[in-house]
């Protein structure tokens, strides 16, 4: 396999009838090349792996020949092999180059794809399921106020929420117990036969770490796969016959079929591990002492059977809790791996390098952290009660309200923000001033009246006068909407405009401060859209009937507020950077 | 550390504590004479004790050096009987901050003549903090604290730290700052706290009759704001200051670790210690945010 090319003597078949045509098969990584051992037969072939869509081959033992079937999109190419282990060989390296093909194609798409047309359909379907979203798609990028890639550059996270969304459900395994893998024997030959897929096979090694094990150890070196596979079953058979002394007796004969005989010691160091992950208040011994399964006439064997054998033959006897509890882990486990299990070596020494990992994962450290955590005695803890005081995250619309008045005013920067005092007194006069009212207090008391009556009524006045305003109530709870009491026409209208000016000052906002050309002319079309907007706004509120006009108006108010800002900062801006640049051509010039 | 939240406090009993702006250099170019103003404030917290028997008044002067403890209304000194022209609560609270003020002047470091300094608002907040940390802390059920922030001096950008640091420990324990500024623009500082803590911002426009702004709107107990609808704030200042400069700016640039806020770019964080990478033409106009 390492030299990458395998060279058999095949028969190719065209169809499963053909009674085949001998000659040479040759495999590279590449293609396969097929040349008849009689020069004159058409029946010559060199395809490359990528024609080729997946390949099949007959199992041994299933009574057919050894033949190896590649699927190409016509149909297939059939090769009877002389032997199941010259099929085994070729069969690997065909796995592998259409592993390679499939992956070098998979890859290549994405990388296409990202760019146009996956990115294209996503977008479409986002369009697709949502409604609001079109509208505001054709209202925005069909007008040409935003090109395309501005419109999702601000919807990035719903493209993002979409590709998780796709994340499939993963095949867990099958909830049979393979330790049931019953010999099946046609009653006539003394000889037993087992069915082993792939799918087994896979189970088996997570199931039986021994197994596992002793598969990676001996398979290419010490035996080949079959004869592993025979002894596995071998021993199989023989604790399925509940013989436990045969059992013992075998093993000691054969050592490599003691490996799986006995009783898994890999699976023993997990379950201790498993033990010491228990909470560790908790007396596993003690436990043990209360729990009558494992007396004899309560033990649930197997077999049922409740002859008490000898502790040295023990070893080589399973029970079925075991079982149970085994399968019941691995099945919680769910598939580690998610692949073609064509090839039992690749599979096997995959499954190894994932355990591993998730085995140094849980570490030590762990243990402790848990025994700190259980170990304290409750009752004899101070309380903990770190109250944390919860985040007062203001709402953004108050946040707006409260900051938006000033926001306008400060936008114009030809106000001053705020003007300094000038004091022109020395630090003695001015606390002698302050210590000399003091003490003015002190001599004469307070006034007496405070103020006179017509401060106190103005003050009053002032205090009173906006309080029946109901700039700031209307309309926020949600319970009494004003939009409701609007017809549905401008209601729809509002909210439509409501949307897409969000849409516009979102983008209008971000595209500041100015640097380079595009934004400025991004600016300039986001500005004009905005007063487009603005002026339909002003025709709602004209058009409303009057009874209405006053809810309409405080309704388009802090929109047209929001819009006013942002075409305020517009001029502000232009002004500004004309004032710059005028100056610094000065400057050169 | 007990926690506001889960505080039982004494039913219908306030704490105030009052911060008094006794910055000189404001008050001698304010055209509203101090003397009227400690009149009508006066006036306002012996109504607050009035209000209630167990009501607390604290009051902190806010000098532009130092800032002290004037008066206290549960000290037993204060509980004496009226001496001759006026009660014990306002010649206790005069002769203190005469004394404050004489302290406050040896303090006083030589100044750029022309400019009026402000006043040390950070330093009585915190006095304000603690000292409704200690009552807290003294009894099984406190009285219901709140500060009133009496201020005029205009907002030192060198405090904002300070003060924001103020505003968000008071916030964390539920004590709401009120704040009537009588300077001549609008406070940010205070805007901001009293937005942040929940609290009444008021600028009084008539400030002859400052009494009547002070026992409208800030006499009432947390309880019964409830059910009052007091003035609305126009709008909140919410610019911050840059940390290099103590700028008050509209854009700045934002440490993206520990959130300092500058006007210029730097190469690193003067805060936390962050080097920023070599600043693109892009880049930093990216990384230049908008606060107000």
């Amino acid at each position: 396999m390492s030299s990458g090319q395998v060279v058999k003597r095949v028969k190719y078949k065209a169809t499963v009838k053909d009674p085949g045509t001998p000659g040479v098969l040759r495999l590279t990584q590449e293609k396969f090349v097929f040349k008849p051992n009689d020069p004159t037969s058409n029946n010559k072939l060199d395809v490359e792996f990528r024609f080729i869509k997946s390949h099949k081959h007959t199992k041994e033992g299933s009574g057919k020949p050894p033949w190896l079937n590649l699927t190409h999109a016509q149909g297939s190419y059939i090769f009877e092999l002389e032997s199941f282990a010259d099929l085994h060989v070729c069969r690997e390296l065909v796995g592998i180059a259409l592993s390679k093909h499939v992956q070098g194609e998979a890859t290549k798409v994405i990388s296409e794809e990202q760019l146009s047309s996956a990115e294209m359909t996503l977008r479409i379907k986002l369009l697709q399921e949502d409604s609001k979203l079109q509208t505001l798609h054709k209202e925005l990028v069909a007008s040409g106020k935003l090109t395309e890639s501005e419109f999702w550059a601000t919807k990035k996270k719903l493209l993002d929420q979409d590709e998780s969304r796709k994340l499939k459900q993963r095949i867990g395994f099958k909830n049979s117990l393979i330790f049931d893998t019953k010999p099946m024997s046609d009653g006539r030959i003394n000889q037993v036969k087992f069915q082993l897929t792939p799918e087994i096979k896979y189970q088996i090694f997570a199931l039986k770490p021994a197994v596992h094990q002793a598969f990676l150890n001996f398979v290419p070196s010490k035996m080949n796969e079959v004869d592993f596979w025979n002894k596995y079953f071998k021993a199989e058979y023989l604790h399925s016959t509940k013989n436990a002394v045969a059992a013992a007796a075998e093993a000691a004969e054969d050592e490599d079929l003691a490996v799986f005989l006995k009783d898994d010691e890999i699976l023993e160091i997990e379950a201790r591990k498993k033990v010491r992950r228990v909470d560790p208040t908790l007396d596993m011994e003690a436990d043990q002492g209360d729990d009558y399964t494992h007396l004899p006439d309560h033990g649930i064997f197997r077999d049922g059977s409740k002859e008490i054998s000898e502790a040295q033959n023990s070893l080589y006897k399973r029970t079925l809790l075991q079982d149970l509890n085994r399968q019941g882990a691995v099945v919680l486990e769910g598939k580690t791996l998610d692949m073609e299990m064509e090839h039992p070596r690749t599979v096997a020494e995959i499954l190894a390098r994932r355990k591993q990992k998730s085995d140094e994962v849980v570490g030590d450290e762990e243990r402790q952290n848990r025994i700190s955590k259980m170990t304290p005695i409750e009752d004899l803890q101070a309380q903990d009660d770190h109250h944390y005081a919860p985040l007062c995250i203001k709402d953004p619309r108050d946040y707006f309200d409260f900051q938006q008045a000033n926001a306008v005013k400060t936008l114009d920067d030809s106000q001053p923000g705020m003007e300094q005092m000038t004091c022109s007194l020395g630090s003695e006069e001015a606390y002698g001033s302050l210590m000399s009212a003091i003490s003015k207090i002190q001599a004469t008391g307070l006034r007496d009246p405070l103020f006179s009556p017509d401060v106190a009524l103005k003050v009053l006045h002032g205090l009173t006068k906006n309080i029946s305003s109901t700039k700031y109530h209307l309309g926020k709870t949600s319970q009494e909407s004003v939009l409701d009491i609007l017809p549905n026409t401008t209601k729809e209208k509002l909210l439509d405009h409501w949307v897409c000016s969000q849409e516009l000052l979102r983008h209008f906002w971000s595209s500041y401060p100015v640097t380079t050309q595009n934004l400025v002319n991004k600016t300039r079309r986001l500005k004009d859209s905005i007063s487009q907007i603005y002026s339909k706004l002003e025709e709602i509120k004209v058009s409303a009937s009057s009874d209405l006009r006053h809810q309409v108006s405080l309704v388009v108010h802090p929109m047209q507020q929001a819009l006013d800002a942002a075409l305020l900062h517009y001029d502000a801006d232009i002004k500004k950077r004309n004032a710059r640049g005028s100056k610094k051509s000065n400057g050169y010039v | 550390m007990p926690s506001a939240p889960s505080k039982i406090y004494a039913d219908d009993v306030s704490l105030l504590v009052v911060t008094l702006d006794t910055n000189p250099f404001f008050w001698a170019t304010f055209p509203f004479p101090f003397a009227e103003f400690l009149s009508q404030v006066l006036a306002f917290l012996n109504s607050i004790l009035l209000l209630g028997q167990l009501n607390q008044v604290i009051v902190i002067a806010t000098g532009c050096n130092s800032c002290a403890y004037v008066y206290d209304s549960s000290s037993e000194r204060n509980h004496g009987a009226t001496t001759g022209t006026m009660p014990a609560l306002y010649s206790n609270l005069l002769h203190n901050i005469n004394e404050f003020l004489a302290r406050d002047r040896q303090l006083d470091a030589i100044r750029k003549p022309g400019t009026v300094p402000s006043s040390l608002l950070s330093g009585s907040l915190s006095m304000a903090l603690c000292y409704i940390q200690r009552a807290f802390r003294l009894e099984p059920m406190p009285p219901q604290p709140r500060i009133l922030c009496l201020q005029g001096a205009a907002d030192g950008p060198e405090q904002y730290v300070a003060i924001m640091n103020a505003i968000f420990s008071a916030q964390r324990s539920m004590v709401p700052i009120d704040s009537c500024y009588i300077g001549s623009n609008n406070s940010a500082f205070l805007q901001q706290a009293s937005y942040i803590t929940s609290g009444i911002y008021y600028k009084p426009p008539q400030l002859d009759g400052l009494y009547q702004y002070l026992s409208t709107v800030f006499a009432t107990d947390l309880h019964s704001r409830t059910f009052l609808r007091l003035p609305k704030s126009v709008g909140v200042d919410f610019r911050a200051s840059c940390f290099c400069h103590k700028r008050t700016i509209d854009m700045g640039f934002v440490c993206s670790v520990c959130l300092s806020i500058f006007c210029e770019h730097h190469d690193k964080c003067s805060t936390c210690g962050s080097v920023f990478g070599q600043a693109q033409p892009d880049a930093s106009a990216a990384n230049r945010k908008r606060k107000a």
